[in-house]
């Protein structure tokens, strides 16, 4: 009879220790950037939350992007675009920082990013931008930057690592045609091609945008790769049939 | 060389006075004060004049003269508060108009006469529309204030040739050399009644006999010693001055002096609930040299800290060489401090306040054309369907067209590709981009987008969106119909 109530207890005792140090490591994930500064987790990221330790898709983080193709540069912008839109869903402001006027504001509302919440900011030499993508990750105001640069060493990514740490502000950081992949002190680094886009059975014509999808690392979690579209209201996993959605039909004039 | 003219008005007061009571235009009547127990004359109209009565004569004499004689009392400071309504006036004239108690105006015409024709005509419009107003004045331009002042008040004809200060002078009496009583009369006594009987006499013998003011007077009048005048410039309402005793040649102190003047401005913005858009920070040079740095705000602000971060790596620009005497902080552009972005991305003030100062550094740094936000504008034509937002938080009149699909990057200037395509409405089977050949394994299109004949010229684009076998996504159109000729393709976008 004593010997069960000691073995109950163990295994009680054990199990509170399990969840301290859960509750600590996702403490530590916090503290590092890795959680979600804001609140709850949003249901959009489902597909890529499980690769992030706590399976919680960080804000408050550097997220690195690599392209080469002026055509991955486009999928890695709409992704981006993407992610941001289900990042402001509850409203906020974006500033997307580049080094010319590429991004074409039209197109962004197709993935649930408001056009006229986003503010623009052009400048050409490195240094500017650099300093441009610091001070607006630093400001609270903000909730999503996005920043196209084409170099970022490892000290300049660390100064942006601590002003988000400080500031919760999430920052995407896109590097087309970089001279080399070198280390950065970024929370993740992806990389998006684009692939044949979804169709329906025998319809004609291009489908929803398709990509494949590679996080190649990711800090205490587990690198992936998906094969992933947009709907224009959410990522839709690429192998299955999407489910026929009358809207598309039924597309204005124009 | 700078020009200056002089403008004297004879009968100021009376003039005015008759302006204000027409009863007196046509009676002889003098301006009078009491002087030691007596009533003396300060000034008289031309009818008065006319009998031989002049300023500094008893009043009772000049009864005994002439028994009509109208009398006003002299209100002390009129004609200087008349005169610097008269110099307001005179600002359309030149910028740079100085009051020269008791009755004339200086201005400074270098850069000005030229837009009336000759600097004779200059004068002569001023005569004609002060005429008009019922002043009577006698004006001169000369290479110096004295010079100038001299021929209006003594001189025969009106402009003093670049120079020629001496000659125009030589025949003048000494009191045109606007020196003090005691000194005309002791000149008088000796007989020395014309300008050029004493001017080529050494410098000292007459710095002993008559006092340091006559050889000072003629190196004025000759332009050998700089003589100032104090311009009565239209007051700009937002500016704060600061002087220095001595001349700060330091970044640090002029840092220093720029944030007293911020701080100085954005109390008086506080008390009126304003804020600042638009500032300008001059800084004035011991060698007369102006310099100055501008900054402009997105919104608002009269928090000096945010101000004085924009200016900060101005600052720099600056060259103070001996040293700066003068600083002076201008605000020409000042607005109501509104709360109005907040509603656009529904954040609170706080965070509002922030990003507006976030970016007003960034424009600070990389030019105010680098910040732009996009509306929708109401056109088809890609490259017109959006316009930048003026001001930056500028609300939208009409929704994104979400209808067709559209690239996410769009190229600046559509780029011409070499196609392989079916007649007349296929889209591509091949395209060649940048000695690149592509094959097209799914299409949508066209979508035709007709040009704006109203704002250009040309045909219309047959536009489609195209997959290769990778999956990259492209915009292409034809500009045009096939005729004659083989249509041209371009690439103008590339999709997500």
């Amino acid at each position: 009879m004593l010997n069960i109530t000691t073995n109950d207890k163990k295994v009680q005792a054990q199990s509170e220790k399990r969840e301290l140090a859960k509750r600590l490591q996702a403490e530590i994930n916090r503290m590092q950037g890795l959680g979600n500064i804001r609140g709850e987790v949003k249901a959009g990221f489902a597909p890529f939350s499980s690769a992030f330790p706590g399976n919680v898709f960080p804000t408050g983080a550097i997220h690195e992007f690599i392209s080469y193709e002026p055509a991955d540069a486009a999928s890695t912008s709409g992704f981006m675009a993407a992610l941001g839109g289900l990042f402001m869903k509850d409203g906020g402001l974006c500033v997307w920082v580049g080094n010319g006027t590429k991004v074409f504001p039209s197109a962004l509302s197709h993935f649930g990013l408001g056009p006229d919440r986003i503010v623009f900011i052009n400048a050409s030499a490195q240094r500017d931008l650099l300093w441009i993508i610091e001070e607006t990750l630093k400001c609270e105001g903000i909730t999503l930057v996005v920043g196209e640069i084409k170099e970022l060493g490892f000290t300049e990514s660390r100064r942006l690592q601590l002003a988000v740490e400080r500031s919760g502000v999430t920052g995407l950081v896109h590097r087309h045609k970089p001279r080399s992949e070198n280390a950065v002190a970024c929370t993740s680094r992806w990389k998006i091609t684009s692939r044949p886009s979804i169709v329906y059975d025998d319809l004609p014509g291009m489908g929803y945008s398709c990509w494949d999808v590679e996080l190649l690392k990711v800090r205490n979690g587990r690198p992936g790769s998906w094969q992933i579209g947009w709907s224009g209201d959410g990522f839709v996993p690429a192998g299955r049939q999407p489910v026929a959605d009358s809207s598309i039909f039924e597309r204005q004039a124009g | 060389m700078s020009r200056y003219a002089s403008i004297w008005f004879p009968f100021l007061l009376a003039e005015y006075a008759a302006r204000k009571n027409p009863v007196l235009r046509e009676v002889p009547f003098v301006f009078a004060s009491p002087q030691r127990g007596r009533m003396v004359i300060d000034s008289v109209n031309l009818l008065a004049m006319d009998k031989g009565i002049r300023p500094g004569m008893v009043l009772a004499d000049c009864k005994a003269i002439m028994p009509g004689l109208e009398m006003v009392k002299t209100e002390p400071g009129r004609n200087k508060k008349l005169l610097h309504a008269l110099a307001g006036w005179c600002i359309r004239y030149t910028p740079f108009v100085a009051v020269d108690l008791p009755d004339g105006l200086i201005f400074d015409t270098t850069g000005c006469t030229h837009l009336w024709g000759s600097e004779i005509a200059y004068l002569e419009n001023i005569k004609t529309k002060l005429a008009v107003y019922g002043y009577t004045v006698r004006t001169a331009i000369a290479d110096t204030i004295g010079a100038a002042w001299a021929v209006a008040h003594f001189g025969h004809s009106p402009v003093v040739k670049s120079g020629g200060q001496f000659a125009a002078l030589r025949d003048l009496p000494p009191a045109a050399l606007r020196l003090d009583p005691s000194v005309l009369v002791r000149l008088e006594k000796l007989g020395l009644r014309r300008i050029d009987s004493f001017i080529g006499m050494p410098r000292h013998a007459l710095r002993r006999r008559f006092g340091q003011a006559l050889p000072s007077r003629i190196d004025q009048v000759l332009g050998h010693k700089i003589e100032l005048a104090v311009p009565v410039k239209p007051v700009e309402p937002y500016q704060e001055r600061l002087c220095s005793i001595e001349p700060i040649a330091s970044a640090t102190g002029i840092s220093i002096a720029l944030r007293q003047l911020l701080q100085a401005l954005c109390v008086r913005f506080e008390n009126e609930s304003l804020g600042l858009r638009q500032a300008v920070f001059k800084a004035y040079r011991v060698d007369g040299d102006v310099q100055q740095i501008e900054i402009g705000t997105g919104h608002s602000s009269r928090n000096p800290a945010h101000l004085f971060k924009l200016f900060e790596h101005k600052i720099s620009t600056l060259e103070p060489a001996l040293g700066f005497e003068l600083f002076v902080l201008e605000a020409p552009k000042v607005e109501a401090v509104t709360q109005e972005q907040a509603v656009i991305w529904n954040a609170s003030t706080q965070d509002d306040l922030k990003v507006a100062e976030l970016l007003d550094r960034v424009a600070a740094r990389t030019g105010p054309d680098s910040v732009s936000r996009y509306l929708p504008a109401e056109h088809y034509w890609p490259e017109r369907s959006v316009k930048k937002a003026e001001p930056l938080w500028e609300k939208p009149v009409s929704g994104w067209r979400s209808g067709s699909p559209r690239p996410i990057h769009l190229l600046a200037c559509p780029e011409s590709v070499e196609v392989t395509a079916v007649v007349p409405d296929y889209p591509p089977l091949f395209f060649r981009y940048k000695n690149k050949l592509y094959s097209v394994v799914k299409s949508d299109g066209p979508e035709r987008i007709e040009q704006e004949w109203w704002l250009a010229d040309g045909f219309y684009r047959d536009y489609y969106c195209v997959e290769d076998e990778n999956g990259a996504r492209y915009w292409l159109f034809r500009l045009g119909p096939y005729d004659k000729e083989q249509p041209k393709w371009f690439i103008h976008g590339f999709f997500a």
